[in-house]
């Protein structure tokens, strides 16, 4: 078997991995987005999507066919190149990052994500995270009109003030950890998991996350209620799809995030059955969980007013931030002189 | 502005109120599987009802349509012949014909009636794809010669009933399994709903 895999190509394998979890992370996205309108429904006391197919399974196959053959328009003031473009910036980048999570410890032939174990996989991450808010800014831009404008310059706006905090909360963990290689982080955290020592960063990355994934209550971007749709008002069809995608890639890439840099990654928890049940299905229970605390929080708080979103931003989230990272700092630096 | 921002207490209230709610029985009814029983006063549509030796209680006299602020009624009433009676008095409705579109449901139509044959039932169901179909002509009004005297019209006590859920138990009209199409009624409307759909 060992034989039979070393005499494949290696380029052959990524690639083949590759395909395996675009595919599956397709998959989670359908499903996350009936796991959202569910868990939605029941803590709005309605029992949400059961008429396609039993449970409402088959909902995402109905809304994929809608999404596919809804007409596709492009508005006459819209610049058509950038718009036609933006949704793709957004997919591609929300994409890309699945390139370097690690789902699980090697089993031959690299690492369960796709093999690539980045030396600077955190890192990468952020990059092409912080692409991303591009789909979104010129999307918002290109559409020629009022609301989407508004949507993107919000964005610009709470996106880089929000990435700043969310960076600094990180970088406690990466101190700690002595790496920015994501596999390394998760086996700093055999011991102990990162959100112990680094709680206020946890906390602060939690709540930078749903900023930075543009969600209630931190979705200015898109307020449905101030701004018909944010940024995606103008777009239709499956280039609208795209967006609905790459918002949900997203939500699963802070999940996951979140998970190897606070949880203890694919660790099971106190080492419970940790030769029998494979790290993979705690690291996805782990992912699941912080799915259900985004959807939670969307139910729960009502959407922040601008000034105070930036005003929370700038004069708390990142002095706490900053101040932890320092305290984060001299801790190891005492500790680790002699 | 300060305090409402760091109420950190309020915001786990919140939570606690949604996990709350994700466990509570909920409320919807899955309405074409499950139909709601609707009260026995219940103003839904129109039936032309019969005596019981099957003659049409309709005299033609036209009060019910004078009687609609919807204009929503039409009748041409004709004389009856000894050979041909379709009523016990001198005349009947030719055509009888109520555009439910117009129809506002109030019911004066029925207080109108000398005669007690326009009555309202609890059926409600009556969507359609074309306007045409919701013209409802003696067809689809009168009740069908072998299914007796049609839905009885409310004795009125002394005014609203006090517990209409009560009284919905002993009186409605409608099978809460089953709906109302599976009354006869309910069957023949159905069969003979003019419209694209079923």
């Amino acid at each position: 078997m060992n034989d039979l895999i070393n005499s494949v190509p290696l380029w052959l394998i990524v690639l083949i991995k590759s395909g395996i979890v675009l595919a599956v992370v397709i998959t989670t996205f359908a499903y996350a987005m009936l796991f959202e309108r569910k868990v939605m429904g029941w803590m709005q006391l309605r029992p949400g999507p059961n008429r396609v197919g039993p449970w409402g399974l088959l909902q995402p196959a109905a809304d994929a066919v809608k999404m596919m053959f809804k007409e596709d328009l492009t508005p006459d003031t819209a610049d058509p190149l950038i718009y036609k473009l933006a949704p793709f910036i957004s997919l591609i980048c929300a994409m890309g990052v699945f390139a370097v999570i690690p789902f699980s410890e090697s089993t031959g032939g690299g690492l369960w994500g796709t093999g690539a174990d980045v030396n600077a996989g955190i890192l990468f991450v952020f990059a092409v995270g912080s692409i991303g808010v591009y789909g979104i800014s010129l999307a918002g831009w290109s559409s020629g009109s009022k609301f989407p404008l508004l949507g993107s310059v919000r964005s610009t706006a709470q996106m880089i003030s929000y990435e700043l905090a969310m960076t600094m909360s990180v970088i406690g963990v990466l101190i700690l950890a002595g790496s920015t290689s994501l596999a390394a982080i998760v086996h700093a955290q055999q011991s102990v998991w990162f959100f112990i020592p680094q709680i206020i960063g946890f906390i602060i990355y939690m709540i930078t996350a749903v900023a930075e994934t543009n969600r209630a209550p931190f979705d200015l971007v898109e307020a449905e209620t101030e701004l018909v749709g944010g940024f995606h008002t103008e777009y239709s069809g499956l280039r609208f799809g795209l967006f609905f995608i790459a918002e949900y890639l997203n939500m699963i890439t802070v999940s996951c995030l979140a998970t190897l840099l606070f949880l203890g990654g694919w660790n099971a928890p106190f080492g419970i059955l940790s030769g029998i049940i494979p790290g993979i299905v705690w690291f996805l229970l782990k992912a699941g969980i912080f799915m259900f605390f985004y959807i939670w929080l969307r139910t729960t708080l009502p959407r922040f007013r601008y000034d105070r979103l930036m005003d929370f931003g700038w004069k708390f989230l990142l002095p706490v931030a900053t101040l932890n990272l320092i305290i984060t700092a001299a801790v190891i630096a005492y500790t680790s002189k002699g | 502005m300060r305090k409402n921002l760091f109420n950190v207490a309020a915001i786990f209230t919140g939570f606690a109120t949604t996990f709350s709610y994700f466990f509570k029985k909920k409320p919807t009814i899955e309405y074409p599987s499950v139909k709601k029983q609707h009260a026995p006063r219940f103003h839904g549509l129109h039936e032309l009802r019969r005596y019981a030796d099957g003659k049409e209680r309709c005299i033609g006299c036209e009060l019910c349509a004078i009687a609609c602020p919807a204009n929503a009624i039409t009748v041409i009433g004709a004389e009856n012949s000894p050979t041909e009676r379709h009523s016990p008095g001198e005349r009947f409705a030719a055509r009888y014909e109520i555009d439910e579109l117009r129809c506002i449901f109030c019911g004066l139509c029925e207080e109108a009636c000398p005669t007690d044959a326009i009555v309202l039932t609890p059926r409600f169901e009556m969507a359609d794809y074309r306007r045409g179909a919701f013209v409802y002509a003696k067809d689809r009004l009168l009740v069908a010669p072998d299914e007796g005297v049609g839905t009885p019209p409310d004795e009125r006590p002394n005014g609203i009933p006090g517990d209409l859920g009560l009284v919905a138990e002993k009186k409605a009209t409608v099978d809460i399994t089953a709906g109302y199409e599976a009354t006869a009624r309910g069957k023949y409307l159905k069969d003979h709903r003019r419209g694209l759909a079923g």
